[in-house]
């Protein structure tokens, strides 16, 4: 970006999406065509265009620098914060050249670009009980806690609260009372944290609630929304890896079930085995899972599907029943690696966050030069002395107003 | 060219007509595979979310079975969740040399060796990137005997084929979110844009929250016939068993006819290097692909 300071001023046009509830008319779209220079931020970009056009176009924003979290919205259909978008790279990602800014999504809209942070977000957080459960007794002077215990929880302590992960959720998009990617994240700043004493209970929580941990789908939105590089995803999982293997807590939700099944029938046979996967993950890990009555419940409720796709020769019956494996020289290797990896006192784990990319020769045999983090009873510890590439200036908890 | 091919489980389970169709279309685009049958599932993210070391390692072993295989100019995959896994597994891999060193003394019983060969690094793509990066799209468009005339193709991506966007390789350069537009048109096709495109089938929760599972699936299906779509294409065989499998039940849950044909991305592929639509497996999706072919005559085109 450096060459892109010397540029002089270039004209932007905005496309806005303008509503406000209260006047009783539809959404409609705005444009205004500002001039900035091309690094300047979409923030100012808007903000010229209301001080120089139309002095009712709603924006929340404060520090413009990308700490307080306020100026959240949609650029060009992405979560993002307008002051930390530049405006030549917005318009080179817009479709038609001109530059598309929506509200944040799965949010009500107060007016414009405002919305309702504490409808959904704020009462999400609230949820997951953000702030430290002490062990006891209380140490009189402070709290004495390894470094290293601490920087792993920093990644989720640099969460701003711009609500840009919570905005395009695809699983809040269809289930709005899952808890979400930033809720889940603070949740997983006390559960990281050495000094709380109540983690099997917040996990407990988190895996049994049908909206929790095990609601989440996967699908990476989080971790390329947020602008600080919490990877809220990455902290979900790592709630379900220390609720299922440190915690051993079986939730209602098959989430536990379903990670079992689906890691037992790779160590048996190599590949997946998917008929088998489902009535599993319902009625329990073996063979005699498919005969528990949640998972001929669950038959029955598939039975549609099921006895079309035999029908259309998608399945086969055989297909259905045997499991497809891979050589047996090589599901003994397969097993061997499981063996071996599974009977480690602690899980060896490599936290790209806290170790970084390390490409320098380092001395053999030393896991913590290396950034390898075990896992001793939950939580992670041990990094590297490389410092975490994204450090977090401050965490506020409450950053609007 | 040579390529070290993982199928992955679903293809050759759930999904027999992808494995199929890919073996079918490979030859007509002068595709060598070269298949890693010796290689266990990647783990779809649910084996990293048990134990990272162990998915890591597994793949680990994937990757140095790749290779092996000698004269193989890369590894390819046919399942966005097989590159997604994958991906993840080689960055961590490849971000730190200690780690890797950990990684392969455990497969070291075995005599294998993962190496990140920075002159002849592991370059993993899914099929969709290798038709378009290395096939290119007007060698594929020279080659279309049939064209996609009117067909109204509406691209369905998935999630782990377009995020992290980093992390996939995905810039200015390689617009890989882009990808299937580019391949539709250039067999010929008209792309159709919906809500859902880049969205989640729901797949990955249909055995914890399976009404809200079906609800995406459905939504995306709506959306795509809303925008009078013909039929999806997808490089993703779970997005696949989300969207054309349990299209019936999704129907249920979202309450609505959908009747919205699902194709492989080797199929779409295939009908337009003019294969018969049997020999791809057209015949065994749940969805009937009537809107694209013309069963009596084999002529593909739009429904009436």
């Amino acid at each position: 970006m450096a060459e892109a300071h010397d540029r002089p001023p270039e004209q932007f046009t905005l496309r806005m999406r303008r509503y406000d509830p209260e006047s009783g008319e539809a959404p409609y779209w705005d444009e205004h065509t500002i001039e900035l220079e091309p690094h300047r931020s979409v923030l100012e970009g808007i903000l010229q265009a209301r001080d120089r056009f139309d002095g009712s176009i709603g924006i929340r924003c404060s520090c413009r620098q990308a700490i307080c979290g306020s100026c959240g919205i949609r650029v060009n259909g992405e979560p993002s914060l307008a002051c930390h978008t530049h405006l030549d790279a917005a318009k080179a990602g817009a479709k038609d050249g001109v530059i598309e800014i929506e509200p944040m999504g799965n949010m009500p809209v107060l007016k414009d670009l405002i919305v309702d942070m504490d409808a959904v977000h704020w009462k999400k957080i609230q949820r997951v009980t953000p702030w430290l459960l002490a062990k006891q007794p209380v140490p009189e002077r402070e709290y004495i806690v390894d470094k290293d215990a601490m920087v792993d929880v920093t990644q989720s302590m640099a969460c701003i609260q711009c609500g840009a992960c919570v905005s395009d959720c695809l699983a809040m998009e269809v289930d709005p009372g899952f808890i979400g990617p930033a809720a889940l994240a603070k949740s997983y700043r006390f559960v990281g944290d050495p000094r709380d004493d109540q983690q099997f209970e917040r996990l407990n929580d988190l895996a049994q609630d049908p909206q929790g941990i095990f609601d989440c789908t996967h699908c990476f939105k989080c971790v390329d929304a947020c602008p600080k590089g919490v990877n809220p995803m990455g902290q979900i999982m790592r709630l379900r890896r220390s609720a299922t293997n440190d915690h051993h807590i079986v939730d209602q939700n098959n989430g536990e079930r379903h990670e079992a099944a689906f890691t037992t029938l790779i160590k048996d046979n190599g590949l997946l085995w998917e008929a088998e996967l489902l009535p599993r993950s319902y009625g329990g890990n073996s063979w005699f899972g498919k005969f528990a009555p949640p998972a001929g419940k669950e038959l029955l409720s598939s039975l549609p599907a099921i006895l079309k796709a035999l029908v259309r020769g998608k399945v086969t019956p055989m297909g259905a029943l045997k499991p497809h494996k891979i050589p047996k020289a090589d599901l003994k290797s397969v097993q061997a690696i499981y063996d071996k990896i599974e009977s480690r006192e602690e899980r060896y784990e490599l936290n790209l966050y806290i170790a970084g990319e390390d490409e320098a020769p380092a001395s053999p045999g030393d896991p913590v030069a290396a950034g390898v983090t075990h896992e001793p009873g939950g939580h992670e510890g041990s990094p590297s002395g490389s410092e975490p590439q994204d450090t977090p200036v401050e965490t506020r908890e409450q950053t609007e107003g | 060219m040579k390529v070290a091919y993982w199928p992955g489980c679903v293809s050759r389970g759930f999904t027999p007509e992808l494995h199929g169709s890919m073996a079918r279309v490979a030859p007509l685009l002068d595709i060598e595979l070269v298949e890693l049958d010796r290689a266990c599932c990647t783990g779809a993210g649910v084996i990293a979310e048990h134990n990272q070391e162990l998915a890591d390692t597994l793949n680990a072993r994937t990757f140095a079975l790749a290779q092996q295989v000698e004269g193989a100019a890369m590894m390819m995959n046919i399942c966005s969740t097989c590159q997604g896994a994958q991906s993840e597994c080689q960055e961590r891999l490849d971000a730190n040399a200690e780690y890797r060193e950990h990684v392969n003394t455990t497969l070291a019983g075995e005599g294998l060796s993962y190496e990140k060969d920075p002159a002849h690094p592991l370059t993993n793509k899914n099929f969709l990137w290798l038709l378009v990066e290395e096939i290119g799209l007007e060698n594929l468009h020279a080659r279309v005997k049939r064209p996609l005339t009117n067909l109204r193709v509406g691209p369905f991506y998935g999630c782990y084929i377009v995020r992290p966007r980093d992390r996939l390789g995905i810039n200015a350069e390689h617009p890989r979110d882009h990808y299937l537009d580019q391949v539709i048109e250039a067999l010929g096709g008209t792309v159709i844009e919906y809500a859902g495109m880049r969205k989640c089938c729901g797949f990955p929760i249909i055995t914890m929250n399976k009404d809200a599972s079906l609800k995406q699936a459905g939504r995306h299906l709506g959306d795509a016939a809303d925008a009078n779509a013909d039929c999806l294409v997808t490089p993703c065989p779970l997005c696949h068993l989300n969207l054309d499998l349990q299209q019936p039940l999704a129907e249920k849950v979202v309450g609505r006819e959908l009747d919205m044909p699902v194709l492989h991305l080797p199929q779409l592929v295939g009908l337009a290097l003019g294969l018969d639509p049997k020999e791809l497996g057209l015949n065994r999706h749940v969805v009937r692909p009537t809107s694209v072919i013309d069963w009596s005559t084999s002529v593909v085109g739009a429904a009436a």
